[in-house]
């Protein structure tokens, strides 16, 4: 994204993305693999950042937005710093993941996935995460709990706003 | 160098998930810190199977297996087992806990019942060093078909073996590449579905992380057979774990000259590249997939033609899934009789089931084909937890059906599935028991086809929505009469009229519960009753004042105060108030409160 600074300074992730799609450019079927990369740099997919490898691809803008909502690991939202992924599984829902999401939209504030006011945790309902083993699973941030019951859940939300 | 012990660590998802990292590096730490890391080694691999006894640490030559170690378990292991030789009997996996024997792994009774061929190096080899995979007999069978035979004789040799797509469908595989391999085309391809999107199924994953190796030289071995260079494996993002190893394994492969130009100094030439999945469950059809790795919305397209014919980028392609593959290898070395010995009649061979719910060994098993579905539950699976009562079981997903009780000794095989109303699908196998209703099963499958249905049809994308909103009224207490014929109807069309697999398949998990427990369709539609007590607005907490000694203990604990009374004598539940949360039923001591 550009910065309205009006100095001649660059942003570097746009630099970073610009070298991705360098990499990519002549490779086929390229757009997927450059929306993930980006998606690692801005960890979400904002309108410009699109535009930009629309342009940069040299595909329509929309095909790329079309691309971008069409599956689910992409988004056009901020995510929060926190982010919480529960496993909603047929492994895990039998053993209950339900309730777990359940009290997690109440913990939260939450009617259903996304992020809350505060942008500290958002919530997202996810498909096997393969740890069936550890039913019911959630991820946050990457770090896996497993074995769950619903009076898990506030303390380990707690953890996080503590670290505030 | 010669090493006197073998410590393998589990590195599949599963076990990282509960710190297998940290144990591997305790592990190193500390036979340093008892200078007898050059007389022991570490070896991390891939899944062992038995997720739900994680973290598994196997040490050899005695073959010692321990279960649910943790980082602190460590320096006992090194001390005693490693320094002392003697093993840690308290962290021994035993089938009972009065069991204090060692057993080898083979012996226990998880793995004793197992025929392992897809998943053969799972959990003995490092899947990061491409030497021990070839010391497993590794690129053999590649080297065996590059420099022994013509790719008519490799189709004939998977043909006679009979070895059908484990996917899903079941295709005979030998079949599919004899197609791909008839027509002339100036470029082929080779692909690889490692979407494995069936929630709860996770061998393919298990097979890429475990012995990555072998759909490689496998997807070399096709390639050879139809006449093609060029390989692609599509595998979910959600899997970071398989990913950094495929992507391991083809440098290792391409710096070995097993995958390249002029492969074995023949003039056969093979690359294989990764595409990465974004979430999207209909992209495991094979038509949305190739679009999928084209770079497009994964939208199935109307076959034919076929891809092999027309298949990725308008060429001819093949596609099979990663335990197909996993199989080729070895049947290439120990022949097609060997492999259509296994199984029964018209299944040959074995298959992976990921058995999960509510079953107490849950994990990885492969077994041949014909084996019953009680020998996995209660012989391998061991059971039910909490002595429950099995009620049935889920196979193929969102797109199979369930197995009930009295089916529970039908040989597992693909026809006897489909007979009895479901089908293999990818191998999941979710176990229900008693507390499971079957109407609110049915209903998850179809949210999770409702979310994923790519919307390009409409009897997918406006035909399950509406099935739905109708078991979303049944278990909601607003069912009528009619709704069950009105599912009926609806699955019939758009079995019949849905574009791809995920709409034709999508309504079977209802039709299948409708076979086998419509009463307890009927009881919630015409006693507004859910009969395992699952589906809140039909059911309610109630306070039998026999039992209740009146400690308020419930009412303390109720989060909308809806449960008041008077110390010492009788609460009750104002159910206008109660939101179904069941705290106050966990809660009572006195075993008072119930759900009816």
């Amino acid at each position: 994204m550009s910065c309205s600074c009006g100095s001649t300074c660059v942003d570097p992730k746009a630099q970073e993305l610009q070298k991705v799609i360098e990499k990519y450019k002549n490779t086929k079927g390229a757009v997927i693999p450059v929306l993930h990369e980006a998606q690692e740099i801005y960890g979400y997919l904002p309108l410009q950042v699109q535009k930009t490898i629309a342009e940069g691809l040299d595909v329509s803008l929309a095909e790329i937005y079309g691309i971008v909502t069409f599956y689910t690991q992409f988004s056009i939202y901020p995510k929060g710093k926190y982010n919480i992924q529960l496993c909603l599984g047929t492994a895990c829902y039998v053993k209950g993941a339900g309730q777990i999401y359940d009290r997690l939209k109440q913990e939260l504030g939450l009617d259903k996935d996304g992020t809350t006011k505060d942008g500290l945790f958002s919530l997202e309902s996810c498909r096997c995460i393969g740890a069936c083993g550890l039913a019911p699973v959630m991820m946050i941030n990457g770090e896996v709990y497993g074995r769950l019951v619903p009076d898990d859940i506030p303390g380990i939300l707690q953890k996080y706003r503590d670290a505030e | 160098m010669f090493y006197r012990s073998h410590v393998l660590v589990c590195g599949g998802t599963g076990c990282t998930a509960s710190q297998s990292n940290e144990i591997i590096k305790q592990f190193e730490k500390l036979l340093e810190d008892n200078n007898i890391e050059n007389e022991v080694k570490v070896v991390k691999t891939g899944c062992f199977g038995l997720c739900e006894k994680g973290p598994i640490v196997v040490v050899y030559p005695e073959g010692a297996t321990y279960s649910r170690v943790t980082p602190d378990d460590v320096k006992e292991i090194v001390s005693e087992h490693l320094v002392k030789g003697r093993i840690v009997k308290r962290l021994l996996l035993g089938e009972k806990e009065a069991e204090d024997v060692s057993k080898a792994l083979e012996d226990v009774g998880f793995f004793k019942r197992q025929h392992r061929i897809a998943l053969r190096n799972c959990g003995v080899i490092n899947p990061e060093n491409i030497e021990e995979y070839i010391a497993r007999e590794g690129y053999l069978a590649l080297g065996k078909v590059l420099t022994e035979m013509s790719p008519a004789q490799v189709i004939d040799i998977i043909k006679k073996s009979g070895l059908r797509g484990r996917g899903g469908g079941g295709f005979p595989t030998g079949l599919k590449w004899e197609f791909a391999s008839k027509p002339q085309a100036d470029q082929k391809y080779v692909c690889c579905n490692a979407d494995e999107g069936d929630p709860g199924a996770f061998m393919d994953r298990s097979i890429l992380e475990g012995d990555p190796h072998s759909v490689i030289e496998a997807m070399a071995i096709a390639g050879y057979a139809i006449g093609a260079d060029k390989g692609f494996i599509y595998v979910r993002a959600e899997y970071p774990i398989a990913v950094t190893r495929l992507n391991i394994a083809l440098k290792q492969a391409k710096e070995y000259g097993l995958l390249g130009r002029n492969i074995f100094g023949t003039d056969f030439s093979f690359d294989i590249e990764i595409r990465l999945g974004a979430g999207a469950f209909v992209c495991g059809e094979e038509t949305a997939l190739m679009t999928s790795v084209e770079g497009k919305r994964g939208e199935p397209r109307p076959r034919p033609p076929f891809p092999a014919n027309k298949g990725l980028w308008q060429k001819p392609t093949i596609l099979n899934n990663v335990e197909t593959y996993a199989n080729i290898p070895a049947i290439i070395l120990n022949g097609p009789e060997w492999f259509s010995g296994i199984g029964t009649e018209k299944s040959k061979g074995t298959k992976v089931f990921a058995i999960g719910g509510k079953i107490n060994n849950t994990g990885l098993v492969e077994i041949p084909m014909g084996t019953t579905l009680r020998e996995v539950i209660y012989d391998i699976g061991g059971g039910i937890p909490n002595e429950k009562k099995f009620k049935a079981a889920q196979t193929g997903g969102p797109s199979g059906g369930c197995i009930p009780a009295d089916k529970i000794d039908t040989p597992i095989d693909y026809d006897n599935l489909t007979e009895l109303g479901s089908m293999m699908g990818s191998g999941g196998l979710i176990v229900m028991d008693e507390d499971n209703c079957m109407v609110d099963i049915a209903k998850f499958f179809l949210d999770f086809t409702v979310d994923e249905s790519c919307g390009k049809c409409p009897p997918c994308r406006i035909g399950t929505k509406r099935m739905y909103e109708i078991l979303e009224k049944i278990t909601e207490g607003r069912g009528e009469d009619g709704d069950i014929e009105k599912l009926e109807l609806l699955a019939k069309n758009i079995k019949a009229s849905a574009l791809c697999g995920l709409g034709q398949t999508a309504p079977n998990p209802i039709l299948s519960t409708l076979r086998y427990f419509r009463d307890e369709y009927e009881a919630h539609i015409y006693e507004k009753r859910c009969p395992a007590g699952v589906c809140k607005a039909l059911l309610r907490y109630v306070i039998d004042e026999d039992k209740c000694k009146g400690c308020s203990l419930c009412a303390r604990k109720c989060p909308v105060n809806a449960i008041s009374g008077e110390l010492r004598k009788p609460y009750h539940i104002d159910q206008s108030i109660c939101i179904k949360c069941g705290a106050c039923m966990e809660t009572c001591k006195f075993g008072a409160i119930s759900k009816v």
